[in-house]
């Protein structure tokens, strides 16, 4: 390794510098998480009276066990098992529909074909945002204000998703469904058998994202649930902080954030080596 | 194990007919090569009698009943691709194995026949592998197991050989021959390489933009084409093409074929023809000589590689014997009055 210099590494002096570079920047980012943590294992009295302590205290396990058992409105342990629900429900549901409606749009003729790809395209210029007001309106009157239905049902057509898989079928050679199709498959028995398992790489990445998508959802759980035992955790911290002169119980709060960022973190990592190595796997 | 028939078979895209109108009888057991150049219609042909394509005017008919509105399972056929369109999830056993699973085959038959089809096709040691890691001999293999291990009547290829290289492409020709000798399945097989088409075929269909050109055994086509194309497209180095005007008392238009191994070189004034050698291709086993004539026509001469190598710039004499000869009218069609 030492004598052949490779193409691309860099030597000497460089490397230490890239090095530097990047460590000074993952502790740039790293430090607020850091005193977050921090902050969720003292006492209240101990973040209030400057200067903030830098290194952890002795209350990690009450912290933590007041946050998940009692939490401030709701307990911790029903905000993050509420959006657990959601974010599945959220991240199979899209998957489910999108890679369906693909299947239609690439491998039948019907008429419309072309209009209604189009239609689920135009759908992406329209966030949760601006079509929040119907959406609602939709929502209460089909009774679905503080339920789960109402908190994943609106979110769970997917234009984006619905395009991936499109764009991934039309890559499967057309040979793969005529032999499939002289074999004696029909077409659900084709998308079963053959197709849904050629995706399970385009699958696993698309859950990661849904599911942080579905996770982080602020808006519209807060428009959609009014009982603190449906809340979700991320809009659950806001909803923590006092209003007006009460003070705010910081050691939960910061256990709370912690504890919101650790179910998406594990998805990322265990899902990470299932698509890795769908792409080292990846067929030709 | 059946015949084919197909009758006027015509197949349009939108406005454009591609295929103007095919007819053959297949008898059972037999070879049938489907030969021409890219573009002229011989994949569509297949994938009609496979009812991949819809079939806009004619009958397919398999083993007497007509299958037009069949699909391409109930139509006991079995296909191989040209890129094999192997599932790449799938272990090789269950390539082979997922249309019997389909058709409800009981697991022992299923495992009983493709074990039998992997013996045949040496297999057998791979049957727990993923296609991607198998060769590309291997591969195409497992497809043809697929096709073997259904029982079909009619077996199918389109240019399955044509992603080998030429080595493995020679070996597995001779084994599908061989295959299909073994299991007496009438076949159907596309490719564009007339040297398959040669090797294989009980009986080949020229196809030429659509039509086919000429239906025959390969020698017989051979020796006795209907039409310049298949003049041209069967053999190699093609025929020879002159103009018989400038050569004999012959209407305008008229060409006179003449295929170079019939061709010897003469002394110049003993010559029917006489030109100057362009170049030379010593193969080993023979010599190809390019000639060209005064009025700039071109004729190729293949001579045993034993016989001395003419000099390029070389004066020639070009001879052969005229029962070698063959005459085309200018629509391409054989004059058949000198016979």
């Amino acid at each position: 390794m030492a004598d052949r210099g490779g193409m691309v590494q860099s030597r000497g002096l460089g490397i230490w510098l890239t090095h530097l570079g990047l460590i000074v920047g993952i502790l740039f980012i790293f430090f607020p998480i850091w005193l977050a943590f921090v902050a969720s294992t003292v006492s209240q009295q101990d973040i209030v009276r400057p200067p903030m302590p830098l290194l952890p205290g002795d209350k990690l396990v009450e912290n933590y066990g007041r946050a998940l058992s009692a939490g401030i409105n709701a307990p911790v342990a029903r905000m993050l098992f509420n959006s657990a629900v959601m974010a599945v429900g959220i991240a199979v549901g899209k998957i489910a529909i999108s890679i369906i409606s693909a299947f239609a749009i690439v491998y039948f003729r019907f008429p419309g074909r072309q209009i209604f790809f189009w239609l689920i395209f135009l759908t992406l210029m329209l966030p949760v945002e601006v079509r929040i007001v119907p959406t609602y309106e939709v929502a209460a009157s089909f009774g679905m204000l503080n339920s789960y239905s109402g908190l994943i049902f609106p979110l769970i057509a997917s234009a984006t998703a619905t395009f991936l898989f499109r764009q991934f079928f039309m890559t499967v050679p057309d040979e793969l469904a005529e032999a499939a199709r002289v074999d004696g498959a029909r077409p659900m028995r084709f998308f079963f058998d053959i197709l849904l398992p050629m995706s399970r790489t385009n699958i696993a990445a698309l859950f990661v994202i849904l599911f942080i998508y579905g996770w982080n959802q602020y808006l519209w759980p807060l428009l959609i649930t009014t009982d603190p035992s449906m809340n979700t955790i991320v809009m659950g911290i806001k909803q923590m902080f006092p209003s007006g002169d009460d003070t705010a119980d910081w050691p939960v709060i910061m256990a709370t954030s912690i504890l919101a960022m650790l179910p998406p973190v594990a998805v990322v990592v265990g899902m990470q080596t299932f698509f890795i190595r769908g792409l080292v796997d990846s067929e030709k | 194990m059946a015949t084919v028939t197909l009758e006027n078979l015509k197949k349009s895209f939108g406005k454009t007919e591609i295929i103007h109108g095919v007819d053959i009888d297949i008898a059972d057991g037999e070879f049938i090569v489907i030969v021409g150049p890219s573009g002229c219609g011989k994949s569509t042909l297949l994938r009609m009698v496979a009812g991949l394509e819809t079939v806009s005017a004619g009958e397919v008919l398999i083993g007497g009943r007509p299958v037009n509105g069949v699909e391409p399972m109930d139509r006991d056929i079995a296909m191989v691709f040209q890129n094999y369109a192997l599932y790449p999830h799938m272990s090789v056993f269950d390539n082979m194995a997922y249309g019997l699973k389909i058709g409800r085959v009981p697991k022992a038959e299923i495992r009983t026949r493709v074990e039998a089809a992997a013996e045949i096709l040496q297999l057998g040691p791979y049957l727990q592998r993923k296609p991607r890691e198998l060769s590309g001999g291997q591969r195409q293999r497992v497809a043809m197991g697929r096709a073997i291990v259904r029982k079909p009547a009619v077996f199918l290829f389109d240019e399955p050989l044509s992603n080998l290289d030429a080595k493995l492409r020679v070996q597995m020709r001779l084994e599908i021959k061989a295959l299909q000798r073994k299991l007496g399945v009438t076949s159907l097989y596309v490719t564009h390489d007339q040297v398959e088409a040669m090797t294989l075929a009980d009986r080949m269909i020229v196809m030429n933009e659509g039509t086919a050109d000429q239906i025959g055994a390969p020698l017989e086509v051979y020796g006795n084409p209907a039409t310049t194309f298949v003049a041209g497209f069967i053999g190699s180095p093609p025929m020879n093409f002159l103009d018989a005007a400038a050569l004999e008392n012959a209407p305008a238009g008229v060409s006179l074929g003449v295929r170079p191994e019939s061709v010897r070189l003469v002394g110049t004034s003993e010559g029917r023809l006489e030109g100057t050698v362009a170049y030379a291709e010593p193969l080993g086993a023979e010599t190809l000589i390019h000639l060209r004539t005064a009025d700039g026509q071109a004729l190729t001469i293949r001579q045993d590689g034993v016989l001395p190598v003419p000099a390029e710039g070389d004066r020639l004499g070009a001879v052969w014997d005229p029962s070698q000869e063959f005459r085309f009218g200018p629509d391409g069609r054989r004059l058949r009055q000198d016979r």
